[in-house]
């Protein structure tokens, strides 16, 4: 099966970077530049995974969050949050926001990839 | 412990100091007043106690007022010292005896006190630097965009290292975005070097706020800008102000010149000075002369050289916005000051003054009279808020009558020995010590 993932990431050569590779597991990946069409682009998409980052422009990645937990739709959509080092306080909130796995930046692909897989096959 | 008309041991170092700073010989100083050498010799060795009388005579000899042998340089060394105390906790320090130690060893209590001020700027400073790794917006935004640039950078050249069989396209745009990251890497960390050094001075310096260094600035000219008196004298200062550690320091002290600038132009000092040598040195009746807001002649009076005169403004909020000490009157460093300064009283009674007569609880101090008021500002008129200052100039005083109103306070609770204050907020060092 080909898992569906949908990322939220305003860095253009870390998208690039995380398609590149998903992709080549066999991953569709869409990707959005900002948060503000996110919740419209999970309608769309129905994906397997979001991806979010959590430092976004526009809406922050844990609002997005917050809001995919509040839908009954989205309750249960795995989201993996991109995350910085030094930025333990927000990790906490996205952590009781309920995201299910947390990337810290910088990440190797191994590690990604890793963690796309187990979200994805569960 | 030094007691009744008899003023503290601390005045024969004072005395002594004195004396030597204006290369008088001990002998012909006692001559002068009528002593003997020697007698003069226990005194200023602080071994006999001195009378009012001999006091009188010294301070004439010596061309300086009375009050500032009996307290001085001694009342701040003092209020360090008790300051001192009150840091380390489960160590009972003899404050009893204080007065004692710093007569005694003039040197070491110094050398404590030094400490004491270096320890809690260091504390100050590591408070400072802790407060903006965590709420520094800049440095985070900054640290961030590092970390992404850097993300993208391991990913980017993991891939062109393990995938053997990527796409020429694919591998000429990982190459275009490496050297972009690799750019902007280069860009963030110059930029994060720049910022974090450019801190170091004020930190390292333990001001922890601008008006701080602000301060310091003009305690080094001694608290007078004389230059604004000169056509071109603002720009000399600016030149000054631009040497300052910190931009924020920079910026506060340049307001703060812009407006000294302007009260001076209004109300020069040759024109202050006058009337000050007319005995007119009530600041509200020079500002209905000359038009002026009465706070901005309190700040003209408390900046014109020759002058012994203290001020402090705050803002609606209590928080202190300017501290110019005066000798025997010590004001806190940082932290709240004391409820009862009549500077409160006027900020809740706007454009009420009040003149009080004030002496500082404990020691023999001597007494000040003080004037305060509030005024309100519209920067915004109607539609905005009103902002409060409140200003209170702070002058030595005679000492007052039987029966005058003179109202009791301190610096700040912590080292303020009146135990039964109704309005401490906390318990003083010296209750805690007695209490041992």
């Amino acid at each position: 099966m080909t898992a569906r993932v949908l990322l939220i990431e305003d860095e253009p050569n870390i998208t690039e970077a995380i398609r590149f590779i998903l992709s080549r597991d066999g991953c569709d990946v869409t990707a959005l530049a900002d948060g503000t069409g996110a919740l419209e682009a999970v309608r769309q998409v129905r994906p397997d995974l979001v991806i979010l980052d959590l430092m976004l422009p526009g809406i922050s990645g844990l609002d997005i969050l917050s809001q995919l937990r509040a839908d009954p739709a989205t309750r249960g959509l795995p989201v993996m949050m991109l995350t910085a080092k030094g930025q333990g306080r927000d990790r906490e909130a996205a952590e009781r926001a309920g995201a299910d796995h947390f990337m810290t930046k910088p990440f190797s692909n191994d590690d990604m990839r890793a963690a796309v897989r187990a979200l994805t096959q569960g | 412990m030094p007691q009744g008309n008899s003023a503290p041991l601390l005045t024969g170092s004072l005395i002594r100091e004195r004396r030597l700073a204006l290369g008088l010989r001990q002998g012909d100083v006692a001559q002068a007043i009528g002593i003997s050498a020697s007698y003069l010799n226990l005194i200023e060795h602080n071994k006999r106690k001195i009378g009012a009388d001999v006091l009188e005579k010294l301070a004439q000899v010596l061309g300086t007022e009375v009050a500032s042998l009996s307290e001085g340089a001694g009342g701040a060394l003092i209020d360090d010292l008790r300051a001192a105390a009150a840091t380390v906790a489960g160590v009972r320090a003899e404050l009893e005896r204080i007065e004692d130690f710093a007569g005694r060893f003039p040197g070491w209590a110094e050398v404590l006190a030094a400490q004491h001020r270096r320890a809690a700027q260091l504390e100050r400073a590591v408070g400072a630097l802790n407060d903006r790794l965590t709420h520094d917006p800049y440095l985070s935004a900054s640290l961030h965009d590092v970390l992404s640039a850097l993300s993208s950078v391991r990913s980017t050249a993991a891939i062109l290292a393990d995938t053997e069989d990527i796409d020429p396209d694919w591998r000429a745009r990982f190459h275009r975005n490496l050297h972009q990251d690799s750019e902007r890497l280069a860009a963030g960390a110059e930029a994060l070097v720049a910022y974090l050094d450019g801190s170091d001075t004020p930190m390292e310096q333990g001001f922890a706020s601008p008006q701080e260094e602000v301060e310091a600035w003009l305690a080094g000219r001694g608290w007078q800008l004389a230059e604004l008196e000169a056509p071109d004298g603002q720009a000399l200062l600016q030149a000054e102000v631009a040497g300052l550690a910190s931009a924020a320091a920079r910026k506060l002290a340049g307001a703060f010149l812009d407006q000294a600038a302007h009260e001076a132009r209004l109300l020069p000092e040759v024109a202050l000075r006058r009337a000050w040598e007319r005995g007119e040195d009530d600041p509200a009746q020079i500002a209905a002369q000359v038009g002026l807001p009465v706070l901005a002649v309190m700040r003209r009076m408390a900046l014109m050289p020759g002058v012994q005169a203290g001020l402090v403004i705050c803002d609606a909020s209590g928080t202190l916005l300017f501290r110019k000490p005066l000798d025997g009157f010590a004001l806190p460093r940082y932290g709240a000051a004391c409820p009862l300064w009549p500077l409160f009283a006027a900020l809740a009674r706007p454009m009420t003054p009040i003149a009080q007569r004030i002496e500082a609880a404990g020691r023999a101090t001597r007494p000040f009279r003080t004037l305060s008021i509030c005024e309100t500002r519209l920067p915004m008129g109607f539609a905005g808020p009103a902002l409060r200052e409140a200003g209170m100039l702070i002058m030595p005083d005679a000492v007052p009558a039987r029966g005058d109103a003179v109202l009791v306070l301190g610096s700040s609770c912590r080292i303020c020995p009146r135990e039964a204050c109704p309005a401490r907020r906390e318990p003083s060092i010296l209750a805690e010590a007695s209490a041992q």
